[in-house]
């Protein structure tokens, strides 16, 4: 198998798709001529013509509101956000519009909207951001935010494939740093599914997108001290493999939760009270959350490091819960 | 000065005796300001039920027992001061001398020695890496409690690893798997009564058949009792369990008699209505019968003293001093309760009078002092006043005497006229009982002592008492 950075392995699963399935198009800002503020879709109006890699109008409203009626009429857009955090300005087309259309009106609305993610290169608080906990909490919208290239790849064409509005959150950070085997051909990886990207005993570290990785480098440090660490990378967290949790928390009866979004009602503090509520009698320990803190995401590159879960804190947690 | 370091509330030794104590209610909460000496918590023991006074003044930082857990003397009930979340205190960091590696090491390490004599907690409060452990031991996971329910373990016989000594689901899955430590065989299944309803751990026999290979049962603990139809179950005080233990093991100490004897309490009777109006205006003191009974007794307890005494081992201890022990009834059949009037023998009947109503006072209100309630040499106990005529009370040890005061009655009794003839005459009738250990009190050494004890009531000298 090739190896892909995690980058070429969403644009090759975009390509692939959009080469199989006629009613699949890019829409976004830059998409097309300039080939995406990150080269996702470099060279795909070439291949594909610009009335399928359409570049739009700087509005994120005006993207989102044609994607959804293009899917009415039976098209299978694919947006992109150049940075995830301008999302907000969509929320009114995605959150009343799309992700409602299927329950008012019986239309599937499937558009994927991709979002480029995640801070560690001092972009700022404007294009930093991680907001997937705001959208796992509207009913209608599914969200995913692969960790591997693999996971990229398969994920991306599962949320094309998805009858539903889909926020497909891709990791910054990981665009380029990661890099790894990638199966030519097509194939899917199923929405709620977690992945074992480690196997453990004695502590659970359930986690998703790049924190993964902060993860792995800290259960790495801490296997030297003769304590196991299990990570799951839930890969979707609506849906969310709600099963694979509970049974790694029985397994290993403590739980950390790790997330590089902010804390109050990120997505971890539904994770943490799943398990309270539904493997109480298998805690040993209360469960841990480590998440950036309550603040917008700050510039400087000393306060970023604070700020974003570095391998330190994650290895002191698990130290701490593993001591427990 | 301020208090620098953490300082430990430890549950006090109300007693040579008690082992253990229940808190009752916390006066203060965590987070809240407590004075030296101001009342902190409330606890019962099997001898009395009484506050607990901060040993310093601080915040109180931790609580580390809840209201109605029972712990042994010396645990560590509070934190007052330090850092919240630890007991130890970190040096000050004005402190004069740097710190040596030790100090700071010290679960309790205080800046100074001043700040050290100070903010000292009682003796027993030195604080031992065990009681740390015990504390920790306290918390049972929800999986710990789960798998202890399960297998029926008991989660104290567990080492535990975690943090304070907690016991790790680590810990009692490997104590389950190498069994219990001399664990009696389970009783074979035939011999099992009919399954009862009881919230016990399941027995090991009703284990899911997932776990043929579950461990002997635990050492069987008490069988929590069952109520029948028309039947309700409570829970029994600290202070009935003591009373319980020590009434039954008294029994089973001494050689109990008993002797009655009958006493002319006229004489008495005359005096004290002379002696009321002028005590209740001048000191505010009531002359009980009960006092002027004490203060016959130990007037007789001087040519008596055995009666006062105590065997210790092969010794016959003799004492000096008359602590004389007053059974107080609390309210509500809520059991009872002896305060002790120390070297009673220096009390005139006023003192004594005035002695006796601050005890039994404090005892109802729940404010005897542990010390009051230690080092009785004999006691007195006084079911008279609801009318009994006769009683064989036991004894409280280690004392070898009680004495029993019944009922003041009007009965016509046989007297001497002034010519020395027999009439019939109406007289304040009390009977005295009398209840001695017979290993040390003969029968003879008794009844002279209750002889001279009448003889003090019926000839009471107004003078010297």
């Amino acid at each position: 198998m090739p190896e892909r950075t995690y980058l070429q392995a969403i644009s090759d699963g975009l390509r692939q798709e959009m080469r199989r399935d006629k009613r699949v198009f890019v829409i976004g800002e830059d998409v097309g001529v300039y080939g995406g503020a990150f080269k996702v879709t470099l060279g795909f109006q070439e291949e594909f013509g610009s009335w399928r890699v359409i570049d739009s109008p700087l509005s994120e409203t005006a993207i989102i509101g044609s994607c959804t009626g293009a899917a009415i009429m039976g098209m299978r857009p694919v947006a992109e956000m150049q940075f995830a955090d301008f999302i907000s300005c969509a929320w009114d087309q995605l959150v009343t519009v799309a992700a409602k259309q299927r329950f008012r009106a019986g239309t599937p609305i499937p558009i994927v909207v991709r979002l480029p993610s995640g801070g560690g290169f001092s972009g700022g608080p404007f294009h930093s951001q991680n907001p997937e906990s705001s959208f796992a909490h509207i009913p209608g919208l599914k969200v995913v935010c692969p960790a591997t290239p693999e996971d990229a790849k398969g994920l991306l064409v599962s949320a094309i494939e998805d009858p539903n509005p889909v926020l497909y959150f891709e990791h910054k950070h990981l665009y380029r740093r990661i890099k790894a085997e990638v199966p030519d051909e097509r194939y899917t990886i199923p929405f709620g599914k977690a992945r074992v990207h480690r196997e453990g005993e004695d502590v659970t570290v359930v986690t998703w997108g790049a924190m993964v990785y902060t993860a792995d480098d800290a259960a790495k440090e801490l296997e030297g001290d003769g304590i196991s660490v299990e990570i799951l990378d839930l890969r979707t967290i609506i849906p969310w493999d709600k099963q694979a949790v509970l049974e790694s928390a029985q397994k290993t009866s403590k739980v950390l939760v790790l997330h590089e979004d902010t804390r109050t009602g990120g997505f971890g503090a539904e994770i943490a009270a799943t398990i309270a509520e539904e493997a109480f009698e298998h805690l040993d320990a209360p469960i841990v959350r480590i998440t950036a803190p309550d603040s917008p995401v700050p510039f400087s590159p000393q306060l970023e490091k604070a700020y974003i879960p570095q391998v330190e804190g994650v290895a002191a947690g698990l130290r701490e819960l593993a001591e427990y | 000065m301020a208090v620098t370091g953490a300082i430990e509330v430890v549950m006090p030794q109300m007693g040579v005796s008690v082992s253990e104590g229940t808190i009752t209610k916390w006066l203060k909460q965590e987070g809240d300001q407590v004075e030296a000496d101001e009342a902190l918590l409330e606890i019962s023991t099997d001898k009395v039920d009484t506050e607990v006074p901060s040993p310093a003044s601080g915040v109180v930082s931790q609580i580390l027992v809840q209201e109605g857990e029972t712990v042994d003397v010396g645990t560590t009930l509070a934190v007052i001061g330090g850092e919240a979340g630890g007991p130890a205190a970190a040096p000050e960091p004005e402190a004069p001398e740097p710190a040596t590696p030790e100090a700071v090491a010290e679960p309790s390490a205080v800046s100074s020695a001043e700040a050290d004599v100070e903010a000292a907690p009682p003796p027993a409060a030195e604080p031992t890496p065990s009681d740390a452990q015990q504390d920790g031991k306290s918390f049972v996971s929800p999986v710990v409690a789960r798998i202890a329910a399960e297998h029926g373990v008991n989660v104290s016989s567990v080492t535990g690893t975690g943090r304070g000594g907690r016991v790790t689901k680590k810990d009692i899955l490997k104590f389950i798997e190498s069994g219990p430590p001399a664990a009696p065989p389970a009783p074979p299944k035939e011999e099992a009564p009919a399954p009862a309803p009881a919230p016990a751990p399941a027995p090991v026999e009703a284990a899911p058949v997932e776990a043929p290979a579950a461990p002997a049962a635990p050492p069987p603990e008490p069988v929590p009792a069952m109520a029948g139809a028309g039947e309700i179950l409570e829970p029994m005080t600290a202070m009935r369990r003591g009373i319980a233990e020590h009434m039954r093991r008294s029994l089973d100490t001494s050689a109990h008699v008993t002797t009655v004897f009958e006493v002319d309490m006229s004489k008495v009777v005359a005096i004290r209505n002379k002696l009321k109006p002028e005590y209740e205006r001048s000191y505010g003191v009531n002359p009980t019968y009960l006092a002027f009974i004490s203060r016959a007794t130990i007037e007789a307890i001087k040519n008596w003293p055995w009666v006062n005494g105590e065997i210790r081992g092969e010794q016959i201890v003799r004492k000096q001093y008359v602590n004389l022990g007053i059974a107080v009834a609390l309210e509500g059949g809520k059991g009872l309760i002896v305060p002790v009037i120390k070297n009673a023998e220096a009390l005139n009947l006023l003192g004594l009078g005035r002695a006796i109503a601050d005890v039994a006072d404090r005892a109802r209100n729940k404010k005897l002092t542990p010390d009051d309630v230690q080092g009785g040499s004999f006691t007195i106990t006084n079911p008279g006043g609801w009318g009994a005529i006769i009683g064989t009370p036991i004894i409280s040890q280690p004392q070898v005497a009680i004495l029993d005061v019944e009922a003041l009655v009007k009965r016509p009794v046989v007297v001497q006229d002034d010519r020395g003839s027999d009439v019939i005459a109406i007289r304040s009738m009390m009977n005295l009982c009398l209840s001695y250990d017979h290993r040390l009190v003969d029968g003879a050494y008794g009844a002279q002592f209750m002889k001279e004890l009448r003889e003090n009531l019926e000839t009471w000298d107004e003078v010297s008492y």
